[in-house]
């Protein structure tokens, strides 16, 4: 039996019936790991005799997940140990507390593998920008497999990890997801907590599962989701049972599909797949019509004023005074040491990406400039916040591609940034309004890369979205698939 | 021109950020591309619209004023790159 081909619901239930230990477990990921990941390149902090230690310890747990592994995107601190975001500028960090959702896991628990791959700081669609390199899309080597959470997304395709966390602002859960065949959620803002998640953008960023199938996704929502008081922005809801209320009854379901997400441009694969996908839904018994969110094309222009504003803000705290990088020598920059430590520690510290964020939202925040581009981009917010609320009157969901693209050649959009942002074209607005999305496979190109299905959803409606996915994955199996160099 | 070297090098001082001289004109290039892009916006009359901040309706959270446990201070200082006397030690600032 091959160990790494199980979904995690599948190796708890092996692991319940102590058919497996937590060790036979490790060691397996372990093995793949040395023999897969030198090409992938989706783990950057991984330290295999700590994850045989922890299996060890776990092996005899009553918890509910009794040491089942788990990858984690490197903007999660976890106490004690190497936490970057793939930047220079935290190049050392080792967090003195764990987030929240790592307590959870950890509580519950999960072994935590180790940290995966992103963009520097969340700031990219490709994986390309961290500063370790990038992550291969295990599809297809000279590909990206999306970012900013590309490690995550790889390390799941290529079963390198049963399940894996990232976090989502402008797609990047769902983007990565799509290039690289598996599921991948970002809930509603404000249900899952984002304490001791390293801030990229505060009102738009959600941590979320990539997981093989909609089951683990529900039942690793179970675990991470919930308020938390050291959340501000965490919501005091109810908290759902989501594998329970699962069921893949889509009868009379009605779905909208928006013209604005079917342009031109995009790859006719990606058209030609969703569509045959969208065909499952109508068999199966979904009332599906087409509607209009008549402001998804400035989704885009409002996502790149707001999102490098908060950044700009959240990243004034990498300045080489508690942590991290600290660069003191060189030619004098400013009459101020201080000034001039700071200047020189963040010139050194942060990639072009990140300079470039920066100065984006630095400039839109600026006196002069704050009402034109800050104010103007929250109003352009509201609009298309509107369209979906009106949208969800009549639908129950809406359907559409997650990517125009599939996955790209490495290096084929590092020089033109605006080109890399338009990626994240059908992705953005679920961030902009705070509603839950989630990325399902449902095909492969002509050349094999997978291609990604999105479902949007009311707010904390993620059961829909769930019933939705799952119905569809009892009628396909794409997301049993896995990379012909990976079996 | 939405934005020239002059004021990308200004914006990097707000952002106390030092910028490599030769990679400034690139940087020019870029953000004029995408905040000519971002003119687009302007296409959109929002003049009764209010803005956004957060999509879903978020309250302040307070709590009571009692003393909790919080970070110890050498905890606090694991990961300084200078410290002394229990602080983070810094140049100086004037």
């Amino acid at each position: 039996m091959d160990i790494t081909n199980l979904s995690a619901a599948k190796l708890l239930d092996l692991l319940n019936k102590k058919q497996i230990s937590s060790v036979d477990i490790a060691s397996a990921y372990l093995n793949r790991i040395e023999s897969l990941d030198d090409k992938i390149k989706a783990f950057i902090h991984l330290d295999p005799e700590d994850v045989l230690k922890k299996a060890e310890k776990l092996k005899d747990s009553d918890s509910k997940l009794k040491g089942l592994p788990i990858a984690i995107k490197d903007n999660f601190c976890v106490k004690g140990q190497l936490t970057t975001c793939a930047s220079n500028i935290l190049a050392g960090f080792k967090p003195p507390y764990s987030a929240t959702v790592i307590e959870k896991l950890e509580n519950d628990g999960a072994l935590i593998m180790g940290k995966v791959n992103m963009d520097e700081f969340a700031f990219g669609s490709s994986c390309e920008t961290s500063c370790y390199g990038p992550t291969h899309n295990p599809w297809n080597l000279d590909c990206a497999p999306g970012g900013s959470s590309g490690g995550s997304a790889a390390s799941v395709a290529a079963r390198l990890a049963p399940w894996a966390l990232g976090s989502d602002t402008g797609g990047s859960i769902r983007q990565p997801a799509s290039l690289c065949g598996i599921v991948g959620l970002k809930p509603t803002y404000g249900l899952v907590s984002r304490y001791g998640l390293i801030a990229f953008a505060s009102s738009l960023d959600q941590i979320g599962p990539f997981t093989q199938d909609i089951t683990d996704s529900a039942l690793l929502m179970n675990i991470i989701s919930g308020h938390d008081p050291k959340d501000s922005t965490s919501v005091n809801t109810k908290t759902l049972d989501y594998l329970a209320g699962l069921n893949a009854d889509i009868k009379g379901l009605k779905i909208g599909i928006p013209k604005e997400y079917f342009i031109e441009g995009i790859d006719s694969d990606v058209r030609d797949k969703v569509e045959q996908a969208i065909e499952i839904f109508k068999k199966a018994g979904a009332i599906v019509e087409p509607i209009s969110l008549p402001h998804t094309e400035y989704a885009v222009a409002t996502y790149y004023i707001v999102a490098p504003s908060e950044a700009s803000s959240n990243l004034a705290r990498f300045d080489g005074v508690q942590y991290g990088l600290r660069v003191k020598d060189g030619e004098k920059v400013n009459d101020s040491a201080l000034i001039d430590m700071y200047m020189k520690t963040r010139g050194k510290g942060f990639g072009a990406e990140a300079k470039r964020r920066i100065l984006l939202g630095t400039y839109a925040l600026s006196s002069g400039y704050y009402d034109a581009y800050y104010l103007k981009a929250l109003k352009v917010r509201t609009k298309i916040t509107d369209d979906f609320n009106q949208a969800f009157k009549k639908y129950d969901c809406i359907i559409t591609p997650t990517s125009p693209t599939k996955a790209f050649k490495l290096n084929e959009k590092t020089n033109d940034p605006l080109a890399m942002y338009l990626s994240d074209i059908f992705t953005i607005s679920a961030n902009l309004s705070g509603i839950p999305a989630i990325s399902i496979p449902c095909g492969f190109t002509q050349d094999n890369l997978p291609v990604g299905l999105q479902i949007l959803g009311k707010a904390f409606d993620e059961q829909m979205l769930f019933k939705v996915g799952h119905a569809y994955q009892q009628l396909t199996d794409w997301h049993t698939r896995v990379p012909e160099g990976c079996k | 021109m939405s934005i020239n070297k002059d004021t990308v090098k200004y914006v990097a001082k707000l952002a106390r950020m030092k910028l490599d001289e030769d990679k400034i004109d690139d940087f020019t290039g870029q953000l004029d591309k995408i905040l000519t892009y971002i003119e687009k916006l302007n296409q959109l009359d929002t003049e009764n619209v209010e803005p956004t901040s957060h999509a879903l309706a978020m309250e302040n959270v307070f709590r009571k004023d009692e003393n909790i446990p919080s970070l110890e201070n050498d905890i606090a200082l694991s990961n300084a790159p200078e410290k002394e006397n229990n602080h983070f030690k810094v140049p100086k600032i004037i």
